[in-house]
């Protein structure tokens, strides 16, 4: 009896349709040549930072390769609020170095913790300006050598700025997502979104300097390819 | 109701009234290289510097933005110091009551400026910075108007002589108050304005003048804005512009154009009406002549994609406008007002020798 039960609930589990869950992926390039990037002039004419190079670095807003891809965009789902599992992630470090944030760009989930770091051998100053109400703006000093800065924003923001206004032309990016669906693309322009639920969605592709871009696409039991192309207005 | 009252010229107290508002200048300008340098909060804590004792904070860790906003700090607690001697000075020396209030108002007005500039620290609010700034330029405006009412040239001039100002100079001198007030409450507008502009931290909202984006009046469509931030590369103050923005520094130019014109009548109308001669027909060819210059400032910091230090003296001129609009007006209503009271008997005597002086006092 018991053998028979137990066929029976083999037989019944089996012809459930399994609930696979799929990625997204693409590559976002850019279209046109966008305008040159600008040396840090002021951050070499600051001794202490000035010393730490040889050449002034430039900004890199735009960071694009060979074949036009394009770094530093962020692409999510559009509406897919709630879902943030930043709690249980690791964190996202970001560090001082050279008088300038390291990456200058980033992306975490709401709930995720952000540690801060400055590996100068000078002060900075931590100013945090979120645009979001709850989002707390706070300005926090960060002696060379200091402990790490620990943040966590439970509201999503896109490119929240960082600044140092001991050197006022350090400034980074955060942006800060409800959910796990999103990934920050490379030199290589390439994302992947993974393990989406079926369902349709609105995919989304913003840039700091470039703006947005959006496309629908539908999710099955298989990976979907969108791609996303800036152009330099 | 006017009194008569017998008025010492307090040499010693006038030229600390001067040195008090040449520090409040100073300190003007200290401020607005904070805000040219982007440096407002890089010592985040107030009233202590970094933990330390505001003046026990070591130079040697004065570096970049913290230079400015300490330095700023430094002199706006002399200033502050300076403005409660000046008030205890007038409350125990000069007889005129309306001067003991004055002194008051300085004193308070630095107390509240103080913890307007501390609190805009500690509660990170930027909105506070432009309260900040506009007290800043009224409180240099009453350091000012002290330093002028405890003038020797005050003493003498405020009172009218008959034989220098007839009864049509007299109306005449009605009209062009009204007109120099309004253009001062014009620049105060401006100064606004444009503390409105700095403390959006966002660079040149429009990088080019006399045009704006190679147009008389430039788009602010979201396209629009979306491609000129596309191609705005700073290194300082790299935050996007805002269409809201845009508009502003537009309505900024578009004022200080209103200004100009204002002042040029307010020249030319003095000359016509009070002559030439007249010390008040001089200042206002003088305040014509800084507005000037202050046109060509304001293209300056556009030009030099807002250089700090050029940046700061269009600030200073700023404030000097504002004064300059200010005391005159104190001027001519001191003239307006005294005129009714003058009798042929008045006499003023001695008023550049230390000696006491009649001065109608309201």
């Amino acid at each position: 009896m018991k053998k028979t039960s137990l066929i029976l609930l083999i037989t019944a589990l089996a012809g459930i349709p399994t609930v696979r869950a799929a990625d997204i992926v693409g590559t976002v390039t850019l279209n046109g040549t966008p305008p040159p990037e600008v040396p840090y002039t002021p951050l070499m004419n600051d001794s202490t930072c000035g010393a730490m190079y040889t050449t002034a670095p430039t900004t890199h807003f735009y960071v694009v390769g060979p074949n036009h891809e394009l770094a530093d965009a962020i692409v999510s789902l559009k509406g897919v609020a709630g879902k943030s599992t930043g709690a249980s992630q690791p964190p996202v470090v970001m560090d001082q170095k050279g008088c300038l944030y390291q990456p200058q760009i980033l992306a975490i989930q709401t709930g995720q913790k952000l540690i801060v770091k400055n590996s100068d051998p000078c002060i900075h100053n931590v100013h945090c300006v979120p645009a979001v109400t709850g989002n707390p703006e706070s300005n926090q000093v960060q002696m060379p050598g200091g402990p790490d800065l620990n943040f966590a924003f439970s509201q999503p923001e896109m490119f929240m700025r960082f600044k140092c206004d001991v050197h006022p032309w350090m400034f980074a990016w955060v942006s800060v997502l409800d959910s796990p669906y999103y990934c920050l693309t490379g030199k290589e322009g390439k994302f992947i979104i993974k393990d989406v639920p079926p369902g349709k969605y609105t995919v989304e592709a913003d840039h700091r300097k470039l703006g947005t871009l959006t496309k629908d696409v539908e999710v099955k039991d298989s990976d979907v390819t969108v791609n996303f192309a800036f152009d330099v207005k | 109701m006017s009194e008569n009252v017998l008025v010492k010229v307090n040499r010693p107290l006038h030229w600390f009234a001067v040195l008090t508002a040449l520090f409040t200048f100073l300190l003007l300008g200290a401020g607005g290289l904070v805000t040219s340098h982007e440096a407002g909060m890089s010592v985040p804590d107030w009233p202590n510097s970094y933990g330390y004792n505001m003046f026990l904070f070591p130079p040697s860790q004065w570096i970049g933005g913290i230079f400015y906003e300490h330095t700023h700090r430094l002199i706006a607690s002399g200033v502050g110091l300076m403005t409660t001697i000046l008030a205890v000075w007038l409350w125990l020396r000069d007889s005129r009551k309306w001067m003991h209030r004055l002194g008051l108002t300085a004193f308070l007005l630095v107390v509240v400026q103080g913890v307007l500039g501390g609190l805009r620290v500690v509660l990170v609010d930027a909105q506070l910075g432009i309260y900040h700034a506009i007290v800043g330029q009224l409180f240099f405006v009453l350091t000012a108007a002290i330093a002028l009412f405890t003038s020797p040239w005050w003493m003498a001039h405020a009172s009218p002589r008959p034989d220098r100002i007839s009864g049509q100079k007299a109306a005449d001198l009605m009209v062009l108050r009204r007109l120099v007030l309004a253009t001062t409450v014009l620049i105060l507008c401006q100064l606004i304005i444009a503390a409105t502009m700095r403390q959006q931290h966002a660079g040149l909202a429009i990088p080019d003048f006399p045009l704006a984006y190679g147009k008389i009046w430039p788009d602010t469509t979201p396209a629009a804005v979306q491609s000129y931030n596309e191609h705005r590369l700073n290194v300082i103050a790299e935050n996007p512009v805002t269409a809201f923005q845009i508009v502003l520094q537009m309505v900024h130019r578009l004022v200080a154009l209103a200004i100009f014109i204002l002042t040029v009548t307010c020249a030319w109308q003095a000359r016509r009406r009070l002559g030439k001669s007249d010390p008040l027909a001089k200042l206002a060819l003088f305040w014509l002549g800084l507005i000037l210059a202050q046109i060509l400032l304001g293209a300056a910091t556009i030009w030099s994609n807002k250089a700090a230090d050029v940046a700061t003296a269009h600030v200073l001129g700023g404030a000097l406008s504002l004064v300059t609009g200010a005391l005159w007006c104190a001027i001519a209503f001191r003239r307006s007002a005294a005129l009714p009271e003058i009798a042929p008997a008045t006499t003023i005597s001695g008023a550049y020798g230390g000696a006491p002086v009649m001065a109608a006092n309201k």
